[in-house]
């Protein structure tokens, strides 16, 4: 293990590191404190201009009250959790599917169609979006919930079919083989021997692209117009408009669209940190 | 296996040449769906944009439904090559690729601070992550507010170092300081630079997580073999650990050199491109080009497009050769 493991470096290193360690996680959140603090501060500290003091009031449940009476809040987060959850299950289970394809299959353009999807997944959103905005418009799907789910989970699919085609390809082969001898039906083999063995996988990518679509703020711009089909994060913008110099509210709005994310990776941490490192490092 | 033994019906009743081709027939089945999806959405439109590149079009069809392109053929291009903005854009975005870079040797060094088994390691890791799972337009926000020179943090450290506070007439409390509290986000010059800082703080987070779990691969026989030889420091770090961390150092470049050029919400939170164009990048840029600010000019806004997907291209070509040469060598 390197550095040295700490603890054979005698008690007192010991101690410092263990003393430094919250002072170091503290420096590091610091933006983030200032910002929960913040949150939970009145009007009146804000102007006064008292950012590290103890707060003059505790506002906390005024503040986020706040944000969901005078603003249309609820509704985006509503959007959101209608915009995350189809993409999720439409991506990874095309994802399932093509990446089983990919990985087991021996044909000749396996290996340039697994790149495609790869590819695909790196490319800057600027290049799609005139077309697909274009096509929303023309389908009737632009400023709509359903575009916007679509759309990530076709992008998705090729963050998805990579990942599950490098976790599949890694299976034992000989499982799969030995079916085959057995005259299993390949969709069989699918169902019934490879899709039990990828539920790690699915729990890793379910929770990523979750993060990933809930956060999204570009395509939330290019493909919505109003409140009707906004998600939190172009919502967060727009009441930061609304609630100029407003900076409790503009703060309790962000740490309400955080939330969602954050629970979803202290659950599902170790899947979590599993898919970012995009399965290449175990 | 005990799926093996299940009855299987379906492949005796087959027609004998599917029967036959099962294996060449199967892949396709399991791959439509992603396909179809994919090619609507992600493969037609990059050859879209790159045709649309070539017009001029305000996205309006005529009553018969035909779209107004108009053919101007490299004209938007040799537009670009004068375009002062496009050149600041372009600028800015090499200093997003340079500056981002930082973000792999810090998340490295946090995860060398953190690799140790101490009682509440876990937690500690996990709070260090926290800033990559909050949205960018979150990061932004509070970074926004933290640069903020009359409610923000700097503003309140910089009045505590550089000011005095007083009463006015009027019973206000106002500062004279002996400088000026600096704006970074309306200053044309430090603009920029400020919001890759706060760029950076998600991105170190991720390479940091990278690292970390890099770090758990470590053969620790070697490790103790190089100490044994009297190695230690910097040049165990770099001569036996860093070698074994390369797969995560190559996912962390990767990672970071799309995430640098594809930054566009913290640029769209804290300044929209502002002032005076200064902080804009290639992304924002063809955005605001397209929908915001003139009204909508998708043929010049693909042409900004095609060049930030012929940037990206570039390094995209190298990471598949990377990935092939890696698949060579595999199964």
């Amino acid at each position: 293990m390197f550095p040295r493991p700490i603890e054979k470096s005698g008690p007192t290193a010991k101690a410092a590191y263990q003393a430094f360690l919250p002072v170091a996680l503290i420096m590091w959140l610091l933006p983030l404190l200032a910002i929960f603090l913040t949150s939970i501060r009145s009007a009146a500290d804000i102007n006064s201009g008292n950012v590290f003091g103890w707060p003059s009031e505790f506002a906390l449940i005024a503040n986020y009250t706040a944000v969901f009476t005078q603003s249309a809040a609820a509704q985006y987060m509503i959007n959101s959790v209608l915009i995350t959850v189809p993409t999720v299950i439409i991506s990874v289970a095309l994802a399932c599917l093509a990446g089983y394809a990919l990985a087991i299959y021996r044909f000749r353009v396996a290996l340039p169609l697994f790149f495609l999807f790869v590819a695909g997944n790196f490319i800057p959103f600027q290049i799609l979006m005139v077309p697909v905005r274009d096509m929303s418009v023309q389908t009737g799907l632009y400023d709509t919930i359903a575009g916007q789910f679509l759309f990530h989970a076709a992008f998705q699919t090729g963050f998805c079919t990579l990942f599950m085609r490098n976790f599949i390809k890694a299976l034992p082969f000989d499982l799969v083989e030995s079916a085959r001898i057995e005259g299993v039906a390949e969709w069989r083999i699918f169902w019934y021997v490879v899709l039990p063995l990828v539920r790690p996988a699915i729990a890793a990518l379910a929770v990523l692209i979750f993060t990933f679509v809930w956060n999204d703020f570009f395509w939330a711009n290019v493909l919505t117009q109003g409140e009707s089909a906004k998600p939190i994060t172009a919502g967060v913008r727009a009441l930061n408009g609304q609630f100029v110099n407003n900076w409790h509210l503009v703060s309790a709005a962000s740490l309400l669209a955080a939330i969602p994310p954050v629970v979803c990776f202290f659950l599902m941490q170790r899947h979590f940190i599993a898919g970012l490192t995009l399965g290449a490092v175990k | 296996m005990t799926h093996a033994v299940l009855p299987d019906t379906e492949t005796r009743s087959e027609p004998g040449w599917l029967r036959r081709n099962k294996l060449a027939i199967a892949p396709w089945v399991f791959l439509i769906p992603a396909l179809i999806f994919f090619a609507i959405y992600v493969v037609i439109p990059i050859f879209e944009s790159l045709w649309l590149s070539l017009y001029q079009w305000n996205g309006l069809y005529d009553a018969e439904g035909n779209s107004t392109a108009v053919w101007v053929g490299f004209e938007n291009y040799v537009k670009l090559w004068d375009d002062p903005n496009f050149w600041t854009s372009l600028r800015n975005n090499i200093a997003w690729l340079i500056l981002y870079m930082l973000a792999v040797p810090l998340g490295l060094f946090i995860a060398l601070f953190l690799n140790q088994t101490v009682t509440g390691m876990r937690f500690y890791k996990s709070m260090f992550f926290f800033p990559f799972v909050i949205s960018q337009v979150v990061v932004g926000l509070i970074f926004g507010w933290f640069y903020n020179p009359d409610f923000g943090v700097v503003g309140t450290v910089w009045k505590a170092m550089f000011c005095e506070e007083t009463t006015n007439i009027l019973g206000n409390t106002t500062f004279v300081c002996e400088r000026p509290v600096p704006d970074i986000l309306s200053s044309e010059q430090w603009a920029t630079y400020g919001i890759i800082a706060a760029g950076l703080w998600p991105q170190i987070a991720y390479c940091m997580i990278l690292y970390l779990t890099g770090l758990n691969n470590v053969a620790a026989d070697q490790i103790e073999a190089a100490r044994l030889d009297g190695a230690k420091g910097w040049k165990m770090l770099w001569y036996v650990v860093v070698p074994q961390l390369k797969p995560a150092t190559f996912i962390a470049v990767v990672v970071t050199v799309i995430g640098a050029l594809r930054s566009f919400d913290m640029i769209a939170i804290m300044t929209q491109g502002g002032p005076f164009g200064s902080t804009n990048v290639l992304s924002h840029y063809m955005f605001e080009v397209a929908i915001s600010e003139y009204g909508e000019r998708y043929g010049y806004g693909s042409s900004v497009a095609t060049v930030l997907f012929g940037i990206m291209l570039f390094f995209i070509s190298y990471f598949l050769w990377r990935m092939y040469q890696d698949e060579k060598g595999g199964r």
